[in-house]
């Protein structure tokens, strides 16, 4: 075991964990986050992932000792109690059926909007398949992020962007 | 009342976490769980809850009593409990509208509670597309009832008849004098119904009021936003996998290596130092692996050193001599059908005869032939299956997310020979898993190893064991011939189907889950399994129609188990028949969608819940949607690299007819498939929710898709080898159309009628995807591939055959 520090949705944290232990266990049975899921355990379909500054990464082929960088869940994208843009356009879009795999959708679209915010379809397309859903939402887990942008580019320029990681 | 930082942590793990402030708000932490101290009320008595620290027993709720489905707040807020389980496609939503609009209570004050043993009655879970064809009628008329025991006392309050009374959102009030008024929490909260329902079983259960008809429904009929879903988006949701209990412990399985292998050793000391390890435990052939941490239990189980014995003969072909088998095999018989016994049958069907099939074919013009190839598919579930046991008190809870709670509850009580009411188990949401999922076979696990070691124990499977080791959807060989007479017209058909479904295992039975198969149970009679007809209303006069069962070599303890997978055994028969269909249309040089309309319309025969009426009414809506033109096909093949078509199939199931297009782009060059657009007419009756429902379609439809284009289970001799989502690929963001149509048609032949039912809308769209894609390549290329799925190179290998 070794003493590890992590930054998690704002707050720290000192663990004592093996050093291998991938970050997917540590948030979810340390922390006790319920966004970042175990569906694969092989980076293969996206439910357990997390933004490390501004990058959507695997948590569960993460060894927890290797994180550098502040991480952001599923729980962290809502500002001061008011759901992420990304978040509300899947409400608005009623776009999960199970929704188990939805945290690997929006991380990853929030993480691509955050780069680039405003995506081609193609991009989008790209970008989000290797997030998997056996529901098969993909149609509008992909109108939601369309709607995203929308919502995004429409505000006045005032907003502050909400800034992760 | 209670806060709910004053209840025991266990008790917050069962509810909808979604609902919490909600349900702080009308007091209902207190109310649906039990009595806690002094802020108890009566009414909590009628739920027959126990807090999970509770030594049970857990009794039943009585599906006799209102009280057990509908608890009224003192805030005029309600709580409804049923005994369905909603993965997703928003029946929790629909049942509230419909219990909303019979008790006369607004939506918005209302909350359901589903799928827990001791607290909802058994409506059995989900499953058959049943939520709201069958089971909201008695959530309807018991609430109904309600409403008119209301009444009644509101009648007796404000010393007024009931018939100078009226109802808004809870609250009566006399007609003449609105002033004089009272809600239902001032009546009824703390205090029970007490009143007795009649039916001799929940499907019947009924009390002396009727049901509103359409018209007048308020909330039914509105796209109300599902209420699962924002806390799906905002991470706040509870779900089965999140449930912590103190002392929890974390379980592996060690599957055997090669299927049907018989354990020969096992070296503890190959794990024992290391960090975390509490036990290895093993019966039979089964193995798992227990530790305190998670990470610790993987590695554990990953690090133990087993060795296994083959068995003596191969458990299965591999899975590119499937077929050949199916064809050599010896289909399954019942003995005892030898001795005469007319209570039995040999799986399968028929053959069933109408007409004079070898007549009509020996005076044909022409005879089409054609076999297809529909490989074994699996649920193949998005996260591993999983549960958590708790033995606490001598009892058992488990928290799942298996869709039938009520059968997992029986299925375990018998299997650790535990008394019924010591077991209960908890519904929580989970990756959706289509029918009799490993969610089974991981909650056994846990009970009973929880029982062995007597701490909480959480189990779950990997990747690996979920794709390879989950129950499948079965095999089919289907083999048709079609007589055209000079006229172009079908006038006989030949439909032989073969599957590969003996021992289909069924839901939460304790000698048939995997656990209790490799700890060596057998049934005296493995369970027969099923072939499956075509679901069509084609009035062809002169028919034959087969079905078979054939087995594997290995029946037990093999990754190649059948069992129930979204409409059982209905995509297959479906892919064959209407992409035959679609050939003899060719054949006749007809329009495929006037050459099925033309069979629909002619025909004389039973038309049950006014299929064929409907039937047509979903062909016309697809094709009027989608922009049809008349033509056969194929169309002109093209020069270029991508070649473009649109293929149509249509099917029912149950009393849902639906109806679908596909328009594809094949790479002619990669044998690359693209379904470029969908339509999907559909009529399941009455629409609750519409956009709910679409929303389901829509993801049935591309679950369709799925199948048709990635999904198959390979293998060798000795093992399952599709075991992650690269050997065993389904659908993907790049995959999906540009566009999908959903239509909801209704096609009733009296379309405004108030009595309209709902019919299941669960998986009827899956069904005639998988032909539609292939009439839609036919349509492009002019080849007809007979086996799904439509993988690159299967594809290209066809184009190259024929010489695209």
């Amino acid at each position: 075991m070794s003493r590890i520090e992590l930054k998690v949705n704002g707050r720290s944290h000192t663990l004592d964990v093996e050093p291998d232990t991938p970050l997917l266990y540590v948030l979810r049975n340390d922390l006790d986050l319920r966004g970042p899921r175990f569906g694969c355990g092989l980076g293969q379909c996206g439910a357990c992932k997390v933004i490390i500054s501004g990058a959507a990464v695997f948590s569960c082929i993460t060894p927890v000792s290797s994180v550098k960088g502040e991480i952001t869940t599923l729980e962290g994208l809502s500002q001061n109690g008011r759901l992420d843009p990304v978040q509300q356009a899947w409400i608005d879009e009623q776009a999960p059926q199970c929704g188990f795999c939805q945290n690997g959708q929006i991380i990853t679209a929030k993480a691509l909007l955050d780069k680039n915010p405003h995506p081609t379809d193609a991009q989008i397309r790209e970008t989000m398949n290797g997030t998997l859903c056996r529901c098969m939402s993909y149609f509008r887990v992909q109108s939601a992020i369309k709607r995203a942008v929308k919502t995004m580019a429409g505000r006045s320029p005032a907003d502050p962007k909400e800034v992760v990681a | 009342m209670s806060s709910s930082d004053k209840l025991p942590k266990q008790i917050e793990d069962v509810l909808v976490t979604h609902r919490r402030e909600f349900l702080k708000h009308a007091g209902l932490l207190a109310v649906s769980f039990g009595v806690f101290g002094a802020t108890a009320i009566e009414g909590a008595e009628s739920q027959s809850s126990n807090p999970a620290e509770s030594p049970g027993p857990y009794r039943d709720p009585d599906f006799h009593q209102i009280d057990s489905w509908i608890v009224i707040h003192e805030d005029n807020t309600a709580t409804f409990y049923v005994g369905k389980t909603d993965p997703g496609q928003g029946t929790g939503t629909c049942f509230r509208q419909l219990m909303s609009d019979e008790l006369d209570i607004a939506f918005d004050k209302t909350t359901c509670i589903m799928g827990s043993t001791d607290i909802t009655v058994d409506q059995v879970g989900s499953g058959g597309s049943s939520a709201l064809e069958r089971d909201s009628w008695p959530m309807r008329r018991v609430a109904a009832e309600a409403r008119r025991v209301l009444l009644e006392m509101g009648s007796d309050h404000l010393g007024a008849p009931v018939d100078q009374l009226a109802i808004s959102d809870a609250v009566i009030a006399v007609k003449a004098n609105p002033s004089k008024r009272v809600t239902y929490g001032e009546l009824i909260a703390g205090k029970k119904f007490h009143v007795t329902l009649t039916g001799n079983n929940i499907n019947r259960v009924t009390g002396q009021a009727k049901t509103k008809s359409n018209p007048e429904l308020k909330y039914a009929g509105q796209s109300i936003q599902r209420d699962d879903i924002p806390s799906k988006v905002d991470g706040s949701l509870k779900w089965a996998v999140d449930v912590k209990l103190p002392g929890m412990v974390h379980a592996r399985n060690v599957k055997p290596p090669f299927a049907c292998a018989k354990l020969t050793g096992i070296d503890e000391s190959s794990v024992k130092s290391l960090p975390g390890f509490i036990k290895v435990l093993s019966k039979g052939n089964y193995v798992a692996v227990v530790c305190e941490r998670e990470e610790q239990a993987i590695r554990a189980a990953r690090q133990l050193k087993t060795t296994w014995q083959k068995p003596a003969t191969a458990p299965f072909p591999a899975s590119e001599d499937l077929f050949n088998y199916m064809r050599s095999a010896t289909p399954v018989s019942d003995p005892r059908l030898a001795a005469g016994n007319p209570e039995l049958r040999a799986p399968g069907f028929g053959p069933m005869v109408v007409g004079n099939p070898d007549a009509a074919f020996s005076s044909a013009a022409k005879i089409i032939e054609g076999e297809y190839e529909i490989p074994f598919q699996g649920h193949t579930a998005f996260a591993g299956a999983h549960a958590l046991a708790d033995p606490s008190n001598g009892q058992m809870t488990v928290y799942t997310n298996d869709m039938k709670s009520y059968s997992m509850r029986r299925g375990i009580a018998a299997f650790l020979g535990m008394p019924h009411d010591s077991v209960r188990v908890v519904w929580m949401m989970g990756p959706q898993g289509f029918g009799r999922s490993a969610a089974e076979d991981a909650a056994f696990e846990a009970a009973w190893i929880a029982r062995e070691i007597g701490r909480p124990v959480r189990m779950q499977w990997m990747r690996d064991e979920e794709t390879a080791w989950d129950t499948k959807g079965p095999a089919f060989l289907v083999k048709m011939r079609g007589a055209l007479d000079s006229g172009g017209r079908l006038v006989a058909y030949d439909f032989h189907a073969r599957s590969c479904d003996h021992n289909h295992i069924g839901y939460n039975e304790p000698d048939s889950v995997l656990i209790a198969q490799l700890m060596g149970t057998r049934r005296a009679k493995p369970a027969a399994g099923s072939a499956a007809m075509p679901s069509d209303m084609y009035a062809i006069p002169n028919r034959k129609m087969v079905g078979e069962v054939v087995g594997l070599p290995i029946l037990w303890e093999t990754p190649l188990r059948t069992g129930n997978l979204r409409d059982p055994n209905g995509p297959q028969p479906t892919f064959a028949a209407e992409s035959f269909i679609d050939e003899v249309a060719a054949a006749a040089k007809a329009d495929p969608l006037e050459f099925r309309m033309k069979m629909v319309k002619a025909g004389k025969d039973d038309d049950s819940a006014f299929r064929r009426a409907r039937s047509i009414a979903v062909l016309k809506a697809a094709a009027e949607t989608y922009g049809w033109d008349s033509r056969p096909s194929p169309k002109p093949i093209g020069k270029g690299k991508i070649l473009t078509g649109r293929g149509i199939a249509y099917s029912f199931r149950g009393r849902t007819v639906v109806a679908e297009i596909a328009e594809v782009e094949v790479d002619r060059q990669t044998g690359h498939v693209w379904a470029k657009r969908l339509v999907c007419a559909h009529d399941c009756g009455f629409v609750v929710n519409p956009e709910s429902l679409r929303h389901t379609i829509e993801c049935c439809t591309l679950h369709g898709l799925s199948r048709a284009i990635h999904e198959e289970v390979q293998f060798d001799t000795e093992t399952v080898t599709s075991r992650d989502w690269f050997s065993s690929p389904t659908l993907r963001h790049t995959d999906i159309p540009e566009r999908i149509d959903i239509v909801l048609v209704n096609g009733d032949p009296n379309p405004d009628r108030p009595d309209l039912p709902p019919y299941g809308a669960g998986e009827p769209a899956l069904k005639p995807m998988l032909a539609a894609i292939g009439n839609a390549i036919y349509d492009a290329t002019g080849v007809r591939i007979r086996r799904v799925p439509f993988r690159n190179d299967r594809v290209l290998a066809a184009l190259k055959a024929a010489g695209v």
